[in-house]
């Protein structure tokens, strides 16, 4: 694991998303809660569209392109859809955000 | 007060030293003198004056409602007994681990076991004037008698910084005391770590009805004040008095000492499973310590660190593990429990109960038919019996259909029976409607009256008419009662979410004044936490639509459009489309937008709307292309909003040989008029100078045509799914007029309009001629042009300016790691 800075919780805006631009596509980092972030890949499943500007729910997010839903948890499409993103680790530690640069790299390779 | 070192004691004896004397080396010391009471000989340091109490009971204290001395858990005789050295109000200077002695401010001590209780300190925001006289953290003994002083003057304000536990009970205890209190808290709900919106929603509720002002999403500038605290400045301008300001933003652990010392550290001293620091003779217990990354606030998880310790010290086998905690507030009135994690996910189910009359709000989460999580407010007699079965891992499967009503209501009964067949059979004193006390038989007797329909119970008998979580009940008595006459309405609701359509949830936002997202969800009873992408940006329109003033709109709440101020294609760019007044537009300004679509390798489009639109602009360049068109004084064309799109028009009197009227003037001051305001849908508008009708105004949302006369001004017309021509609404004879009609016309269907209806939709539901019986009426059109001006003074702004100042490091990544190494 190599974990990343890349930035404060509060660059988030509360149930929504920021990006992280990487040599190897852009990772959509998510703010579910208070105190809850998720990184997915930014690229829908369907047709690319980007998830990192679409509307947060629960633990999900709903592409605004197609309103696809998908778990960013699993990175499961959510009800009859079928498709998956990549989910990357990120963690939150005194209030600096965490990406897992390693998992980023790895998934793509 | 301190006694010589005890020389009469065993040679053999161990010499234990603690610094601390807070609730984990109380507790640790008590385990030792029960179990051994003579294996050390013990010296305590304290750099507070006195002894081991009771931190937590504090808050009472400030209360008025128990005295220190109630909640001094040692004292001075206990010490004598048990033979502990106290060397209480003299501070630890340091640690000398080669000679393992502990230098006090009076001298060293010698150990062979080192126990390290140094506990926390209030985390002091280094805002400017944090050091003035007056602001005081929430700690200890001095804090809370500072505030029981400051409190002396019945006059006076207190500003707690921090809304979480601690902050809450000390606000509470100062409210108790007779203060103005008010609570900031940066986070959007209160004790965001413990509860969800919806539970912190009630709390705060319940908080300001006991006179405490409570300010979310408050971010604190500066404390200011000559020589002691006067006020306390926020962010937007807010100005509080304060005579006395709380920081309970939080604590760190006090670790100076063990880093000092050179033991291994983390955020804390790194301890393992049996409180061992690095240095085999020095151990930690309490909130000074880190175990697997895990720091400590709360008294549970201490209690068992001192318990661990002790068998520890004793030579016996015992680990310390991070179990569940759950947390109660020590306020009177505001019951709420919490426990576990109960946050939304995969694989997990959440079971919601709301009753919004009894103000109950409950929450559990299952995962693998276990409970893993409870948030409970309003009603937490069951929750001990929860909190067992998230600590047990109970398997729950049995008791899943009624586990949410607790204990009482497990092991027999709980057969699932048809909804219809259970209302046959309520008695007809049965209540149905707990707003208006309707009871069943109050509704058949409307029905036997000859009422057949839900409308008709809810004029009749006012059932199902307030709070509308009752609708459901009162269509099965109509079904059980008419038979086959009554068919249960087949009106969809919203979404999943929830069981109410869009006219229900507008009618209760009026009628129960629910100004936030996290009141519409609680008092609606909705299913989800936080709804969903169709949900949301329904309710946050009708929540601005009917509070300007009062709610605050929420971006993460808009469809990406709406939040970015530009239209997202398919390929991820955006298009930018400027305003051009009643679609003129001038040689500097078409400079602008041609350098503008130069610098920014932008596609040139002309609307079908009169606009020209810049397509292919990448999200991180918007703020950059908006700045460039501010310059030029152009401003968003709000070609992507539910909003006033457009005013088409012809060139009227100025060039036209046929024109009546000055349609383009006339265009311009209407689109002066409405730019920037929210509605349901899209609005387009048509000017036309004369029956020729170049604007195709007959086919707008609104559309005037002018005539030698005056005006005709026509509503309800589409050019989209479908084709429509627009209806007559009025004809009036000057520009005023027709600037207040339409103006009214707008805000009428903003008031009432189900959202994503487009107006000719909303016209076709409520009516044409219900439409022109609320405009005809003076009075009524001038308070809706009233209301429109209003909702303008908040919303017509340029969105690119502000956005440009406000908010552009949003369109940029959050890291670029373009250049870090790919191995």
């Amino acid at each position: 694991m190599s974990w990343t800075d890349i930035g404060t919780l509060n660059d988030i805006p509360l149930r929504g998303s920021r990006i992280v631009k990487t040599a190897v596509g852009c990772i959509a980092v998510f703010r579910t809660a208070e105190a809850e972030v998720f990184a997915t890949s930014n690229k829908c499943a369907h047709k690319g569209g980007p998830l990192s500007e679409g509307i947060v729910h629960d633990r999900k997010i709903t592409c605004p392109l197609h309103n696809w839903i998908f778990s960013l948890e699993t990175g499961e499409a959510q009800g009859a859809d079928q498709g998956q993103i990549t989910t990357y680790p990120v963690k939150i530690e005194n209030g600096r955000l965490l990406l897992d640069f390693d998992a980023v790299i790895a998934k793509v390779a | 007060m301190w006694s010589p070192a005890t020389s009469e004691m065993e040679n053999s004896m161990q010499k234990m030293v603690i610094i601390g004397a807070g609730m984990a080396s109380g507790r640790l010391l008590e385990h030792i003198h029960e179990a051994q009471p003579d294996a050390f000989e013990v010296t305590i340091f304290n750099a507070e004056p006195r002894g081991n109490y009771n931190r937590i009971m504090l808050s009472p204290v400030l209360a008025g409602d128990r005295s220190f001395e109630e909640i001094v858990t040692h004292d001075d005789d206990w010490y004598a007994d048990n033979n502990i050295t106290t060397r209480f109000g003299e501070k630890v200077t340091g640690i000398d681990r080669e000679r393992k002695v502990v230098i006090g401010e009076k001298g060293e001590v010698a150990y062979d076991k080192l126990i390290l209780a140094t506990g926390s300190a209030p985390f002091i925001i280094p805002m400017p004037g944090h050091d003035l006289p007056g602001v005081v953290g929430y700690r200890d003994l001095e804090d809370t008698n500072a505030m029981i002083d400051a409190a002396a003057n019945r006059e006076a304000s207190a500003v707690v910084i921090g809304g979480g536990l601690l902050g809450l009970e000390a606000a509470a205890g100062l409210r108790m005391q007779g203060m103005e209190v008010t609570v900031l808290h940066i986070a959007g709900h209160l004790m965001d770590r413990q509860l969800d919106e919806a539970a912190g929603y009630l709390l705060k509720n319940d908080l300001e009805k006991r006179g405490i002002r409570v300010i979310v999403e408050a971010n604190t500038k500066q404390i200011v004040g000559n020589g002691k605290v006067e006020k306390v400045l926020l962010d937007d301008g807010t100005e509080l008095p304060a005579d006395i300001v709380v920081m309970a933003a939080g604590i760190r652990p006090a670790v100076q000492l063990g880093h000092e010392a050179g033991l291994d550290m983390g955020r804390a001293i790194k301890v393992d499973a049996q409180m061992r620091t690095s240095d085999p003779d020095v151990f930690a217990v309490g909130e000074c310590v880190e175990f697997d990354d895990n720091i400590f606030g709360l008294v549970a998880p201490l209690y068992d660190q001192a318990k661990v310790l002790a068998n520890t010290l004793l030579g016996k086998e015992d680990t310390f593990t991070v179990r569940e905690i759950s947390t109660k507030l020590k306020v009177t009135g505001c019951d709420l429990f919490s426990a576990g994690d109960f946050a939304e996910g995969e694989g997990r189910e959440d079971i919601v109960f709301r009753d919004p009359k009894r103000r109950v709000y409950k929450r559990l989460i299952v995962e693998n038919d276990r409970l893993i999580g409870a948030v409970m407010y309003g009603d937490t007699a069951d929750s001990n019996w929860f909190f067992g079965l998230i600590k047990d891992g109970t398997d729950i499967e049995e008791m899943r259909e009624t586990l949410i009503f607790g204990p009482s209501f497990q092991g027999g009964g709980g057969a699932s029976v048809d909804p219809l067949a259970a209302v046959a059979a309520l008695p007809l004193e049965a209540e149905i409607c707990g707003c208006n006390g309707v009871c069943k038989g109050d509704i058949i007797k409307a029905i036997e009256g000859g009422v057949q329909t839900l409308d008709g119970v809810r004029t009749e008998t006012k059932a199902s008419a307030s709070c509308g979580t009752c609708t459901g009940l009162v269509e099965q008595v109509l079904a059980v009662s008419l038979g086959d006459g009554f068919e249960i309405k087949a009106e969809k609701p919203i979404c999943k979410c929830t069981d109410l359509t869009h006219e229900d949830v507008r009618r209760l936002i009026k009628a129960q004044e629910l100004k936030t997202q996290p009141a519409v969800w609680q008092e609606l009873a909705w299913k989800t936490p936080n709804g969903c992408h169709v949900c949301r940006p329904a309710v946050n329109y009708y929540l601005l639509s009917d509070w300007p003033l009062e709610y605050q709109d929420d971006l993460q709440s808009r469809f990406v459009n709406e939040r970015n101020h530009a239209n997202i294609q398919k390929d991820g760019t955006y298009s930018v489309m400027p305003r051009m007044w009643g679609g003129m537009t001038t040689p500097d300004e078409l400079i602008a937008v041609a350098t503008a679509a130069k610098k920014f390798s932008a596609a040139v489009k002309v609307t079908g709307g009169q606009r020209i639109d810049l397509l292919g602009i990448k999200k991180e360049d918007l703020p950059a292309i908006w700045s460039d068109l501010n310059d030029a004084g152009m401003v968003s064309g709000h070609g992507y909003t539910k909003g006033l799109r457009t005013v088409k028009t012809c060139v009227g009197t100025d060039w036209c040989r046929f024109g009546t009227q000055d349609s383009t003037g006339l265009g311009i001051k209407l689109e002066k008029k409405l730019w920037g305001s929210w509605t349901p849908h899209k609005v387009k508008l048509g000017v036309s100078g004369c029956p020729r009708n170049c604007a195709e105004s007959t086919c707008k949302d609104v559309g005037i045509i002018c005539v030698d006369s005056g005006y005709q001004i026509s509503v309800a017309g589409a050019a989209g799914m479908d084709v429509k021509m627009t209806e007559s609404l009025v004809d009036v004879a000057t520009e005023a007029e027709v600037e207040e009609w339409v103006t009214a016309f707008v805000q009428l269907y903003r008031e009432n309009g189900k959202y994503l209806d487009r107006a000719y939709k909303w016209v076709a539901k409520v009516g044409l001629d219900w439409v022109k019986e609320e405009l005809s009426d003076s009075d009524t059109r001038k308070a809706l042009v009233d209301r429109f001006d209003i909702s303008q003074s908040v919303y017509q702004k340029d969105p690119w300016a502000d956005h440009v100042r406000n908010r552009a490091d949003q369109y940029k990544p959050i890291a670029d790691l373009t250049k870090e190494a790919v191995t």
